[in-house]
């Protein structure tokens, strides 16, 4: 104790500055890792993958039925939260559209009526015409469409991720 | 106790708890506040129920999206106390939403904000919002049909945010579909991410209200001067002052006591709400909707006019925000008497009365297709000529019935259709479904002329009087 160390107020700012910076580094060596983890999701690619729905003759000309199918990128413990709904419908010249069952307006599952031919939205009343256009209601735009194709006999859906209007 | 006490003696004075705590305990209050202090100390005992029926229920919730709703079941169904766990962190929930809001309505009606608390008001500010999302996440995380679907539609909502909107929906699904990531990642902002922000505001809050004071009974004779507050407030604390315990905390207590039994007792007798359908989101027949609290903001989004809601959705809440900050550091002087202060007054009914009628629309929902229509009865078509009979079958079928009603039975979206004939010619009927209007399909490519006809007579029956 009767050894005071007195200090330069140069070296003290030094000192200062070092402590300063050092933490910086620590917080910084800590953070990085733990943010980047976080923001993951920022930095993958979008995953895609084509999905067979069903067989094309189980199809009937004219109607919409809802088919399901696995996300593009599920992990093995999501369990039924892996799976995806969408309209398809089946056009009187054969062709294939397939509709993702969010509405445009704020994501809520739109349904179908058959004998109106209109989907129709639970939550804040949308209303769209069977090719997917806006009938009524408050959504922006029209329902989303997923690419189909027909692959040996079997209609199959492009997953991808939940659209975002 | 002579052992007890001496016991007491050594931890107190190597720990200094007498010292540290003892004054906190017995700082001086201002007299006779009364009744209307006692709201934010018994959020406070409700966040405390949260925090220990939080803890149970984790031990048991499984944050794994593909267990998370059996989990529920089974500490819902199945668990000792399970159920009623359950219900007072619902309750709790409820609660804690219920006091915050009228303990800011208390300090901004008695202008507690103003000069030297405006920083107490705005950390208040910050613990309202995370009140909101700790309520929203907790919904989320009872991985049901409607916690899957709440959270399709609080990404979509993200999504309007200009610029950044994509990335900020992908972050809150924690990736590109609603799975397994996302239930993980809400269960950690709901358990500790937003929790620890929580009680860091807490303690900011409390050691703001200490180191200020409670502020005084309000007195139109007293308006608030920052040159000269602070002594005076000093002044009157050292002639008048009571001892904070047990002359003002007793209330705290009693009505803190009393809220906890409340939320105990309709855990008990109302329990919690109901897990819906599993979380499968193939399931379409769902109807996702917010917990009570958010029903008014549901609301808001069902009503505005088309084209508006992505600058609503997101300006909205940025302006509320900014007013609330801004809110003390613009008026932090002057008059905090209620009596006084008339706009305040007013804001404050407008603002109940506003929340309050879009909270009844909300629980109404009368924008909503009514899917559970059925069709309607003989009794209320009143008619046996057949082509009356098929147009009121075709009114169920056509999807009519979803939107418009007839004397009490179908939906409430459209206008009501009971007495049309008095308002419309056949024409004008025939008019209106082929071509739609606003807010209305056009159903001309998807119906049968002779289904028109069918209709339109039905409808053409429907005189007042019949």
């Amino acid at each position: 104790m009767n050894e005071t160390e007195t200090l330069s107020p140069q070296r003290r700012k030094l000192l200062a500055s070092l402590s300063i910076g050092l933490g910086a580094v620590g917080a910084a060596l800590i953070g990085i890792p733990v943010v980047g983890f976080l923001l993951a999701p920022l930095l993958q690619s979008v995953a895609q993958r084509w999905r067979a729905v069903g067989a094309v003759q189980t199809f009937q000309k004219g109607y919409t039925v809802e088919v399901r199918f696995e996300d593009a990128s599920s992990v093995a413990w999501a369990g039924v939260t892996a799976q995806t709904g969408a309209w398809l419908r089946c056009q009187p010249d054969g062709q294939f559209v397939a509709f993702a069952i969010n509405c445009t307006h704020l994501g809520c599952p739109v349904r179908w009526l058959q004998d109106a031919e209109l989907f129709m939205c639970p939550c804040h009343g949308g209303v769209y015409y069977k090719d997917g256009t806006v009938a009524a209601g408050p959504p922006p735009r029209p329902l989303i469409q997923y690419p189909v194709r027909v692959r040996d006999g079997q209609v199959e859906v492009l997953a991808g991720p939940t659209p975002i209007t | 106790m002579e052992l007890l006490r001496k016991i007491w003696v050594w931890f107190d004075m190597r720990t200094d708890v007498s010292k540290v705590l003892g004054p906190l305990m017995k700082h001086p209050v201002p007299p006779r506040t009364g009744w209307m202090y006692v709201f934010g100390s018994a959020t406070l005992f409700v966040f405390l129920i949260q925090i220990f029926t939080g803890i149970a229920l984790a031990t048991a919730y499984v944050s794994s999206a593909g267990q998370a709703f059996e989990s529920l079941r089974w500490i819902t169904n199945d668990a000792f106390l399970g159920h009623l766990l359950r219900g007072m962190h619902y309750f709790g929930a409820s609660a804690m939403v219920l006091l915050v809001g009228i303990h800011m309505i208390r300090t901004f009606l008695t202008g507690s904000y103003k000069f030297p608390r405006e920083l107490n008001w705005v950390v208040g500010v910050l613990l309202l919002g995370l009140t909101i999302l700790m309520g929203f996440t907790g919904q989320l995380l009872r991985w049901d049909q409607n916690g899957v679907w709440s959270t399709v539609v609080a990404a979509e909502q993200a999504g309007r945010v200009p610029i950044i909107g994509h990335q900020l929906a992908r972050l809150l699904l924690g990736g590109q579909t609603v799975g397994g990531a996302t239930l993980s990642r809400f269960f950690a902002y709901h358990v500790f991410f937003i929790p620890a922000v929580i009680f860091g505001m807490i303690a900011l809050h409390i050691g703001l209200a200490l180191r200020h004071g409670i502020s005084e009974k309000p007195s139109a004779s007293r308006p608030v001067d920052p040159q000269t507050y602070r002594a005076w407030y000093e002044n009157m604390l050292h002639r008048e002052g009571v001892p904070f315990w047990p002359d003002a905390a007793w209330r705290d207590v009693v009505f803190g006591v009393l809220v906890v039994a409340t939320v105990v007792f309709l855990a008990w007798r109302i329990g919690p709400p109901q897990l819906t359908t599993p979380p499968d989101p193939t399931i379409i027949q769902a109807y996702p909707r917010p917990d009570w609290y958010l029903v008014w903001y549901f609301a808001v989004l069902a009503q505005l006019p088309h084209g508006t809601e992505s600058l609503v959705i997101v300006g909205a809440p940025l302006v509320a925000g900014l007013c609330l900050f801004v809110l003390p550091l613009v008026f932090n002087r002057g008059q905090r008497a209620p009596s006084r202060r008339p706009w305040a007054v007013a804001s404050i009914v407008a603002i109940v009365l506003s929340v309050g009628v879009l909270w009844y629309q909300g629980e109404r929902t009368p924008w909503s297709p009514d899917f559970s229509a059925q069709p309607l009865a003989a009794s209320v078509v009143q008619s046996d000529q057949p082509q009356v009979v098929q147009g009121a079958h075709l009114f169920h079928r056509q999807g009519c019935e979803y939107c418009h009603s007839i004397a009490g039975h179908g939906g409430q979206r459209g206008p009501d259709l009971t007495y049309i004939a008095d308002r419309l010619t056949p024409q004008q009927i025939t008019l209106r479904i082929l071509n739609g209007g606003y807010n209305m399909p056009a159903f001309a490519s998807s119906i049968k002329p002779e289904d028109v006809n069918a209709l339109v007579a039905f409808l053409n029956t429907r005189h007042f009087g019949k």
